[in-house]
């Protein structure tokens, strides 16, 4: 229950569609999304697969709750082999579309194989159709969304769908549903692309209604929205500044990236800052942000929608960018502002609306544009590479130009949907990028958080707060505080974290509800509404199983424990300033340890013995 | 006071009904000549679909609602009036005196001018005598032919199908619904039946009725057609019932004329529903509609008139219908061919059976057709009549017409 | 005194949960293409609009329907649609000028907001007070209800 018990199965290759029984045993042992979907990859491709060829599979996953009044039920995951780091990629995206597929009728789509010319996929409830997209191809986010709204006329289908940076191949192109919600990371969009997928459009009318025990669902999930509105940061800080309530926090513990991490605090991080973005703007009397916005099912509504000064050097005669859309969270305000060094927030918010419109990661953007500036300010990359572009830290018409190139894969921005791994390969200085795994860092520098630097150096997608956001602890005091200047206990909160985080991936809910709540509040949700018994205990099990689960993946693929590393910068060169001025991330105090808990040998594998417990033999 | 109503359909009932809210004392006469209680004739498809019994077509539920609102039910016929003496002749040689009289007296089948059109084998379907004769004429596989693709005609197609009967539609048009329905649209219901099993033949007509050899009839169409039948539907429209006015000052064109206070060309006297040519919302000339919505506008804003109250003014019906032709729903309203150099937008998807078309004069919608759409299609009507000035909505409706209800929102600013 | 729905777009940040709360109070799923109520999503504004009946005073519905299936609940002003009567012709769902009757093809009965007897699920199921049900005087109901017949019967 609460899963329809439904697997569509799409293969693009010869154009046929599938309907499934979903396999209920791995449903129980890896609950939806994530979990569920990377065990269905596992099972289903070679590791070692060519991540853009045919033979890699892309899977469209919801959870059990998705769909269902537990707040913030909206969520869905997309889950393949990465491009961008050759690991297992898993991006998990709110918006609307993930309930749509649950009310349609369906727990996942997998995709296998590659149409032959470009094509969409239709479903309304059990009618599926893979269509012709050939019109489509070519055009940006925003304006296939309103091309398949205007063809099927039905204002309520739901489209997930590629830009043109996926269709050029950038290496980190996401998969945008609802014009700004993103499957971000990982490169997602650009497998999706190298199938001829050009969307998914979707409407369901079935409802989910296969609940365990609706009363007890019902006052579950009342309970916990309870405890959601009672909480300051999920009631006021979200809602209020959405994550860029964390800007200024960040940038005051000297964890603040800057510069491609050459700094770890930002002098322009006030006038980026969710309180910047409620300041009425001097030249048009408006505000940065328009209202906060909630995704499918959520109470919180952390969601930014922003307008820009219309007479912004970016937009002024450009009108169709002279309306509102997707703001600037605090990873795209980091990356695309103090990252480079930017504090003009508009510029940052039209940088931002290219990326939804044209769906990349901005998180994996603005940091291999860091790398090139810092390659450009050592003479390494040319102003006639730029195209004649001055590609200094701190200017912002780069930045906007950089990001209509990247967009559409033209000029330098090809270059620069390499990555930032691929592009400091390139340009004769692999140091500079700020990467595990070859993806780019987020908005936590681990000097000033010891913790991130394990979890970074450690997450299976590469690097990525969301992995196991200790920040939660060592900074918020949440669920308890902790030293972030010390790696003290910080192997036993990653690896609790992490699984956590990889059930809670797994559920249908947003991870942001775990600033308020546990796994105590989760998991009366999950057994009222699913078959079987649900306890925390069983939901961190889960995670476990989970975390290696996506490690032997990584290991089958030819990753192996040396990639739990950092790069050179933030092991050697110290915080310049701040509460962190002098410090490096030890992550050579923290790995072995973390290794030892997990149960996993000195060369970080599996051992036997704790694959045997989690039922991964 | 005396208010004679004559005709118990929706118009006669919702009429009476509201006189009596207005007025708690004077009699009210309501005078119908069917047998049954007043009932609707929108229902009579369920009826044939077997989806209610009888009762369910009655207009109100309660056995002594007429009773209770002191609302004199008589089972009468009228067959002169007498605006001089203010008085009703009734067939049973009763005489009414009226201090108001409000004439509601509906509408009748055309019998169109085709020989053996009164063979016992040919049926309209507009009364509830009429359903009955039906019910008990169709068999399963039995042939039927149904003469009029116009609403009524679609409207009892289904319940036809349903009863088993093998369906051979006959419509003059060059597509069904035509005084509905666009080319594109009337097309594209036809095609639906078609796929759905249904014989369309569309551009052609019936010559002439006899009586069959091996089935009871042979219905002669127009060229060298034949066809065998059981059954012949008769559903090629309705006329207003003024023939009893003839010898009357009331001025009638195709219906009874009258103003904006439903009064007709002789005080004291009005008229409401498919009998009255009242003003049309659209062109602003007086037609008869033959809608039930039209009906219940008529029905209040005369009883008011009849009443003396102040602010009863009609400012005009939408045209539109609603129709479920075996599961496609379509609709229409106001000037939905279109109004006089205005613009439009359309979006046509015959693969799934999906037509939106709307009519624009300057940024104000005028006139709409929608296939395939059940919700918020009321938005329509509420643009239409609101005569809401569109502003940036009209190109993004000529982008996406599907957008309606945000034009809506947008523009009586519940924004705001 | 009669309570109304009082929608407030500015509050609203377009979560649905109203939609949910409706469809599983009238549908006992979570079902939003199912709801009574509807949020309306101006994405180019950042706007939220949650909509629906406004149990207007001569509802124009309930006038349409020729088989006497619309009726008022005493109680609480709501238009209410008895599903054994309606034969769903769908008079009414073209008759109301707001849009806010609609007709349900599983069902084939027409559905509308009926206030849920007095105690609205959305209302309810709202985290931000965009919907509340309160005192119809406060709500400026009656203003909207004069609007309605002003602009739409008598007004030229």
């Amino acid at each position: 229950m609460a899963w329809t018990e439904k697997v569509l199965r799409v293969n693009l290759t010869a154009r046929t569609t599938f309907v499934e029984p979903l396999n209920m045993e791995w449903a129980n042992q890896y609950l939806g999304q994530r979990g569920l979907g990377s065990k269905y990859l596992s099972e289903e491709i070679d590791p070692k697969v060519e991540p853009l060829s045919p033979e890699n599979k892309l899977i469209m996953i919801t959870g059990p709750l998705t769909g269902t009044m537990a707040a913030t039920g909206g969520r869905y995951s997309i889950v393949t082999k990465s491009p961008l780091t050759s690991a297992i990629a898993c991006s998990n995206s709110g918006g609307f579309i993930g309930a749509e597929i649950k009310n349609a009728g369906w727990d996942m789509i997998i995709f296998e194989g590659k149409a032959d010319s470009p094509v969409y996929l239709y479903i309304e409830n059990d009618d599926v159709k893979i269509l012709p997209a050939d019109d489509l191809w070519g055009n940006s986010v925003w304006k296939t969304d309103e091309m398949l709204h205007q063809k099927h006329q039905d204002p309520l289908l739901r489209v997930a769908c590629i830009g043109r940076s996926a269709e050029q191949q950038c290496l980190y192109a996401s998969v945008i549903n609802d014009l700004h919600r993103a499957a971000g990371r990982s490169g997602v969009g650009t497998v999706m692309a190298s199938k001829n997928l050009k969307a998914v459009a979707v409407r369901g009318t079935k409802g989910v209604g296969n609940i365990k025990d609706f009363p007890r669902f019902l006052n579950a999930t009342n309970q916990a929205k309870q405890v959601l509105a009672g909480d300051s940061i999920t009631h006021e800080g979200l809602p209020t500044y959405g994550t860029q309530v964390l800007m200024n926090v960040i940038n005051e513990i000297g964890a603040m990236p800057t510069r491609n991490m050459r700094d770890v605090q930002f002098d322009g991080a006030e006038r980026i800052s969710g309180e910047a973005m409620h300041q009425i703007r001097a030249s048009d009397n408006k505000a940065n942000l328009t209202t906060n916005a909630a995704c499918f099912g959520c109470t919180i509504a952390c969601g930014r929608i922003s307008t820009i000064d219309k007479g912004h050097f970016s937009i002024q005669n450009k009108p169709e960018y002279w309306h509102a859309s997707g703001g600037l969270e605090y990873e795209a305000a980091w990356a695309l502002g103090s990252d480079l060094g930017i504090d003009d927030l508009d510029a940052l918010t039209y940088a931002n609306f290219i990326c939804n419109e044209d769906g990349f990661d901005p998180i994996s953007f603005g940091s291999t544009l860091a790398a090139a500036m810092e390659m450009y300010e050592q003479g390494l990359i040319s102003k006639a590479q730029t195209g004649g572009i001055e590609l200094n830290f701190g200017n912002a018409e780069a930045l906007v130009k950089m990001v209509e190139l990247t967009a559409k894969g033209e000029g330098f921005g090809k270059e620069l949907g390499l990555g930032s791994k691929r592009l400091c390969e390139k340009y004769g200085n692999p140091d500079l990028s700020m990467t595990v795994k070859g993806q780019e860092f987020p908005a936590y520098d681990p000097r000033g958080i010891q913790g991130m630097g394990l979890t970074y150096a450690t997450s299976n997608r590469g690097a990525c707060h969301l992995r196991g956001y200790t920040v939660s602890s060592e900074v918020l005091g949440v669920p308890e505080k902790t030293d972030p200047l010390t790696t003290e206990g910080k192997p036993e909160l990653a690896k609790a974290f992490q699984d956590a985080t990889a059930a809670i991936d797994s559920s249908g809910l947003c991870v942001f509800t775990t600033f308020a709540w546990t796994l105590d509040d989760i998991a009366p949700q999950l057994d009222a509404a699913c078959q079987g018994d649900w306890t925390a205990e069983k939901l961190l099990e889960v995670g476990e199983r989970i975390w290696n689960l996506e490690r032997q993946f990584n290991l089958d693929a030819g990753l192996t424990g040396k990639d739990d590393n950092l790069p050179k910068r933030l092991l050697k060169e110290a915080a310049k300033t701040g509460p962190a001025k002098g410090k490096v991330n030890e992550l050579g105090k923290m790995l072995p340890e973390y290794y030892q808990l997990r149960g996993w040998t000195a060369d970080g594998v599996p051992k036997q013995e704790t694959l045997q417990r989690l039922g991964l033999v | 006071m005396h208010h004679v109503i004559i005709g118990a359909g929706p118009a006669g009932v919702i009429a009476a009904e509201t006189l009596r809210k207005y007025d708690k004392k004077s009699a009210i006469t309501l005078i119908g000549d069917e047998p049954e209680p007043p009932y609707s004739r929108m229902a009579i498809p369920y009826l044939l679909m077997q989806n209610i019994e009888e009762q369910g077509t009655y207009l109100r539920k309660g056995n002594d609602h007429y009773r209770r609102l002191a609302i004199d039910l008589c089972h009468d016929r009228v067959i002169g009036l007498d605006t001089a003496q203010k008085q009703v002749h009734l067939q049973n040689d009763k005489t009414l005196n009226y201090d108001k009289l409000l004439i509601a007296t509906g509408s009748h089948p055309v019998t169109p001018p085709i020989p053996g059109i009164t063979l016992p084998g040919v049926n309209h379907c507009w009364t509830l005598a009429d359903a009955r004769q039906i019910a008990a004429k169709i068999k399963p596989g039995s042939k039927v032919v149904l003469m009029g693709a116009g609403f009524i005609g679609c409207i009892i197609l289904e319940a036809l199908v349903k009863r088993g009967a093998e369906l051979t539609v006959v419509e003059q048009g060059d597509r069904m619904v035509p005084r509905m329905m666009n080319e594109k649209a009337g097309n594209l219901i036809k095609r639906w039946c078609i796929d759905k099993g249904i014989r369309v033949l569309t551009s052609t007509r019936v010559e002439a009725v006899e009586s069959g050899q091996a089935s009871r009839l042979s219905i002669k169409l127009a060229g060298q057609t034949t066809l065998a039948a059981d059954l012949l539907v008769s559903a090629t429209g309705v006329q207003p019932n003024i023939a009893f006015l003839k010898n009357t000052d009331i001025k009638t064109e195709q219906g009874i004329l009258i103003d904006r206070h439903m009064q007709t060309s002789v005080a004291d006297i009005y008229a409401a529903g498919d009998v009255a040519q009242g003003l049309d919302f659209s062109s602003g000339e007086n037609t008869v509609q033959a809608i039930q919505p039209t009906a219940a506008e008529h029905a209040q804003i005369a009883a008011k008139n009849m009443l003396g109250l102040p602010g009863a003014r009609f400012q005009g019906a939408v045209n539109m219908n609603v129709l479920d032709t075996l599961g496609l729903i379509s609709s229409s309203f106001g000037l939905w061919m279109g109004a006089d150099s205005g613009d439009q937008a359309e979006r046509y998807d015959p693969e799934n059976f999906k037509y939106l078309n709307l009519q624009f004069a300057d940024d104000v919608l005028v006139g709409a057709t929608t296939i395939g759409f059940t919700q918020h299609v009321g938005v329509l009507r509420g643009l239409i009549q609101n005569k809401m000035h569109l502003r940036d909505w009209k190109p993004r409706l000529q982008q996406d017409p599907s957008r309606v209800m945000d034009a809506w929102l947008a523009t009586h600013q519940v924004l705001a | 005194m009669q309570k109304s729905l009082h929608l407030d777009a500015y509050k609203c940040t377009g979560c649905l949960q109203c939609e949910m709360a409706c469809s599983y109070e009238k549908e006992g799923a979570f079902n939003p293409a199912k709801s009574r109520i509807k949020v309306f999503t101006f994405h180019d504004l950042g706007r939220f609009s949650p909509y629906t009946c406004t149990q207007c005073a001569e509802a124009w519905c309930l006038h349409a329907c020729p088989v006497e299936a619309i009726t008022t609940n005493v109680a609480t002003g709501a238009k209410e649609v008895n599903e054994t009567l309606c034969v769903g012709c769908k008079v009414c769902t073209i008759s109301c000028p707001f849009g806010t009757i609609n007709y349900n093809t599983e069902t084939h009965k027409v559905d509308k907001c009926d206030l849920c007897g007095g105690d609205p699920a959305c209302a309810k199921a709202c985290p931000t007070e965009a919907i509340v049900y309160i005192d119809a005087e406060q709500t400026g109901y009656d203003k909207m209800q004069k609007y309605a017949q002003l602009n739409l019967t008598q007004g030229e």
